[in-house]
């Protein structure tokens, strides 16, 4: 009984947490949608993942970065391109055609030729994604002064992660009358304050996936949320499954040091 | 109950040791036969779940420190780098960040359990002085390691935090640049963070080193808050019985931890420092760690001026006076009782003030303005000041007043002979 | 472990299952000490984007023949030259008793390979070899500042003279320079990094045999 309130205090405290994630704002909060990699036991659906680069590559890189992803990083434990033919992701043949399919261009400006101009060469797995815009100042001017975000991170960075940009992403609809919209703004209840300068960036039939599965809005926002929620953190499946093995192991060895316990305090009177 | 040793040397080598550096018999008579009342509940695990923890930051700390790069232009990356491609660097980065919140967790629980017990009054007030001091340092060091991801909330806490030095007055504004070695939060800042931030946990180790030796000269307290008369009949070894006991609460201590660290290892962070530093873009509402939050409720709970002083400065002062007068504490309880169990009415007062620190926790994490629970009229800064007003009072008027006027229950006569009575 | 204070007494329980408990809880203990260690240990290895980098490109078509390029490759130099006719026969007419390493230190061929120039290359107008001297490790000059007595390579440091196999002829350096693992993915392209045979167990269509000579 005593260590239950223990453990219940130590929880009240920890629970504190939970309110300390702050309101975003006015914004409607998300709905809990399903997804297939959540709870303890989730996985990211890998076909999912695929779809999702695929609309990442055609729709999103337009404007967002990637920045902190390479092209093996599709091809490792836990990533949409895993294969088994391929232990070392920068051998894996698919991801070097991805890369390669950028064309050749200056990958790091610090690769410097003989002539003193930066390399321009073909992709290989080690590269990052390429950015579409060199730094922030061009990427605003190409927004109205707006900067699309690195996507990178996205899922973990806003409250509801994944709920939230599934729900941006289909939430797009008429301002209303009240609503202040400056010129190339757009209305999305569910981001803070309502004006929006990413015009709706999905829409049915958008594009056709190379897997066949019927591209409407809703199932693209669906994959390209999920390919995110990898983006953001690859090694989910991997963290899991090590979790539950240190957790059953931790809860042998608290039986028998409980054991222990009750052994060495047998004929004492305490 | 630093009486004679114990240890006996078997060996020609522990011999020829002992008779140079005792180190294997401090060990013994620290560890092995050091004689513990045998009363002790679970809430005396914590001390060695505290200790496990350091250990755990420590040797994750360094490891980070093997990948991190203290630059602002390549710390957030660095620390992506480490979640990404450093083999393991996932679960060691999670480990740290869950673990400095753990860590906490284990000390505010083994703080409570010394102001419930009376493990603070004499002989012990060194000791509590002491836990006291460990506690500002791991204060300092998590704020200090917060800042070195350098996401939003790294850089707006270190803002706002630093900046609250500017408002003591006339040397407030130079110690603010000195400490940020330049007009804001930046590069130096960063660099400085990091260089104190590894070097204070090993300070923190050196002054647990003297917080159990200044424990073992009296031996530790229980929860009759009677001492030790007779250490055949009141107290065991310290090991095996308690060594199996500690493990075991550490066990189970360290599964809820794996829970937080392998399932649900950002739930205690904030979103907003997944957001690279941004010195032109503040985020919407800057909350530091949990950990912080009553603190930080006090500093925003005064919001009017007191005579001279202002309501920035009065905020300040009334943060680090909650913690100040926790040093003082031993004079101010003047009970010649330690333990509440025989203390029937200042438990109540106890139970308030545990409740009035999980309630500063939870205004610290609100918006001042917004209403408690819905209800109109009632913002969380009226209940962050009720709180204030009361978490003050607990120390300046309640402690010291109960403890004269009073009638505490009656106590056993030796731990023996409760101990007998329960049997 | 002292007899005394109340300690549980020996006599009314069975060693055996008081010991068992404490065996099993203690190798519990150490058995959870060695796995959370490995974690540890292993972070210090080469990280995914370290290792990424292993295995670089080298598009050798633009290297003339009569001349060579240096690439740095795990931080280190290698040497590729396009070798001329003379260069090669030069090579190949060396008698192996006149060599002070007669091993070809070939990291695609086992240890102890005889060093013809034939188990130098794959393809013997290219010739590729790590850029770092077998004595300490400086650099030595080649086409392009000093091949030595022997056409080959120099090293300034200690008078080392590799000939036009770069394997060491005169001088204090012990060994001939080594070459690395790799292939040639297409005519004009070589991947440092990978052996022949690791190529085609990883699935690259591998240009060119092994080349060996017993």
């Amino acid at each position: 009984m005593k260590m239950f309130r223990i453990i219940a205090a130590g929880l009240a405290a920890l629970g504190l947490s939970a309110t300390a994630s702050a309101l975003e704002g006015d914004a409607h909060a998300p709905h809990a949608h399903h997804w297939h990699h959540a709870g303890p036991f989730g996985t990211f659906d890998r076909h999912a993942v695929q779809r999702g680069l695929q609309v990442y590559q055609e729709v999103c890189a337009s404007c967002h970065s990637l920045n902190l992803l390479s092209f093996r990083n599709l091809g490792e434990r836990g990533g949409p391109l895993e294969d088994e033919r391929w232990p070392n992701a920068n051998d894996n043949l698919i991801v070097m055609q991805i890369a390669e399919s950028y064309g050749e261009r200056v990958w790091d400006r610090d690769e410097i030729n003989d002539d003193g101009d930066p390399v321009s060469r073909l992709g290989i797995p080690a590269d990052r994604f390429p950015a579409p815009f060199e730094n922030e100042q061009i990427a605003r001017g190409s927004n109205g002064g707006a900067l699309p975000p690195d996507l990178s991170l996205i899922v973990k960075a806003r409250s509801h992660g994944a709920d939230y940009i599934y729900a941006l992403l289909t939430g797009y609809e008429d301002a209303p009358h009240d609503a202040h919209l400056a010129p190339g703004q757009h209305y999305n209840a569910y981001f803070p304050g309502g004006a929006i300068a990413m015009a709706p960036p999905l829409s049915d039939g958008l594009l056709e996936y190379a897997d066949g599965t019927e591209a409407t809005l809703e199932q693209m926002a669906e994959d390209v949320t999920v390919f995110l929620a990898w983006a953001s953190d690859p090694h989910m499946e991997a963290r899991k499954q090590m979790g539950w093995m240190v957790l059953i192991y931790l809860f042998i060895f608290a039986i028998l040091t409980y054991l222990a316990y009750r052994q060495v305090w047998a004929n004492v009177k305490h | 109950m630093s009486g004679h040793s114990t240890y006996e040397p078997k060996t020609g080598f522990t011999r020829w040791l002992d008779s140079r550096l005792p180190i294997v018999r401090l060990g013994w008579d620290s560890f092995v036969d050091f004689p513990t009342p045998r009363n002790l509940n679970y809430w005396w695990t914590f001390g060695g779940i505290l200790a496990v923890f350091l250990m755990i930051q420590i040797i994750t700390g360094i490891i980070l420190a093997m990948h991190y790069v203290p630059h602002e232009a390549m710390a957030f990356e660095s620390v992506e780098r480490i979640r990404r491609d450093v083999n393991f660097g996932w679960m060691i980065q999670s480990m740290h960040a869950n673990g400095a919140a753990f860590f906490f967790v284990a000390v505010y629980l083994h703080m409570f359990r010394g102001l419930y017990y009376g493990s603070y009054k004499a002989p012990r007030e060194i000791l509590w002085i002491l836990g006291v001091v460990i506690y500002l340092l791991m204060m300092a060091t998590a704020f200090m390691g917060y800042v070195l991801p350098w996401g939003q909330m790294s850089y707006w806490g270190a803002m706002v935090i630093t900046n609250l030095i500017g408002a003591l007055p006339f040397v407030g504004d130079a110690i603010r640049e000195w400490l940020w070695g330049g007009f804001s939060v930046g590069q130096t800042t960063l660099n400085r963070f990091f260089s104190l931030h590894y070097l204070l946990p090993f300070i923190i180790a050196g002054v647990v080193g003297l917080h159990i030796w200044a424990l073992h000269v009296p031996g530790n307290g229980n929860p009759l808050g009677i001492e030790v008369k007779d250490t055949k009949k009141d107290a065991l070894p310290f090991h095996p019985y308690y060594t199996v006991k500690d493990g075991f609460a550490i066990i189970v201590y360290l599964m809820i931890f794996a829970i937080f660290v392998f399932f649900m290892p950002n739930v205690l962070g904030h979103a907003d420092n997944f957001i690279e530093a941004n010195p032109l873009s503040t985020p919407a509402h800057i909350v530091p760690e949990w950990y912080f939050l009553p603190f930080y409720a006090i500093l925003r709970a005064i919001t009017f001026d007191i005579g001279p002083i202002d309501a920035k400065l009065g905020g300040v002062l009334a943060m680090f006076g909650a913690i100040a007068i926790l040093f003082v504490l031993p004079w101010l309880d003047t009970s010649k009782v330690r333990s509440m169990r025989f203390r029937p009415l200042t438990r109540w007062f106890f139970i308030f003030f545990v409740l009035a620190a999980l309630g500063l926790g939870w205004c610290g994490a609100k918006n001042p303005d917004d209403y408690v629970l819905g209800m109109e009229g009632f913002k969380f800064l009226y209940l962050a000041q009720f709180l204030t007003l009361y978490y003050f009072a607990y120390f300046i008027v309640i402690l010291p007043v109960l403890g004269i006027v009073e009638k505490p229950k009656e106590r056993p006569a030796s731990i023996e002979a409760a101990v007998l009575g329960n049997a | 472990m002292t007899e005394e204070n109340g300690a549980p007494g020996v006599d009314g329980q069975e060693p055996s299952r008081r010991d068992f408990i404490y065996i099993a809880a203690g190798g519990a203990a150490a058995v959870g000490g060695g796995l959370v260690a490995w974690p540890f240990i292993d972070q210090m290895n080469p990280a995914a984007d370290t290792l990424a980098l292993g295995s670089i490109r080298v598009d050798v078509s633009p290297v003339l023949q009569g001349s060579e390029i240096t690439v740095m490759w795990r931080g280190a130099p290698v040497f590729i030259r396009h070798r001329t006719e003379e260069e090669i026969a030069a090579a190949r007419a060396v008698e192996l008793s006149a060599l002070p390493d007669e091993d070809a230190r070939n990291d695609n061929l086992p240890a102890g390979t005889p060093g013809f120039d034939a188990n130098r290359v794959l393809r013997p107008e290219y010739l590729i070899v790590k850029g770092n001297c077998t004595h300490l490790g400086c650099v030595p000059l080649g086409l392009n500042a000093n091949t030595g007595d022997y056409d080959g390579w120099y090293c300034p440091c200690h008078g080392s003279h590799y000939d036009t196999s770069a394997r060491i002829r005169r001088g204090p350096a012990p060994e001939n320079l080594p070459v690395p693992d790799y292939f040639f993915e297409t005519e004009t392209v070589v991947k440092l990094g990978l052996s022949p045979e690791e190529a085609s167990a990883a699935g690259w269509t591998v240009s060119e045999n092994d080349g060996a000579v017993a």
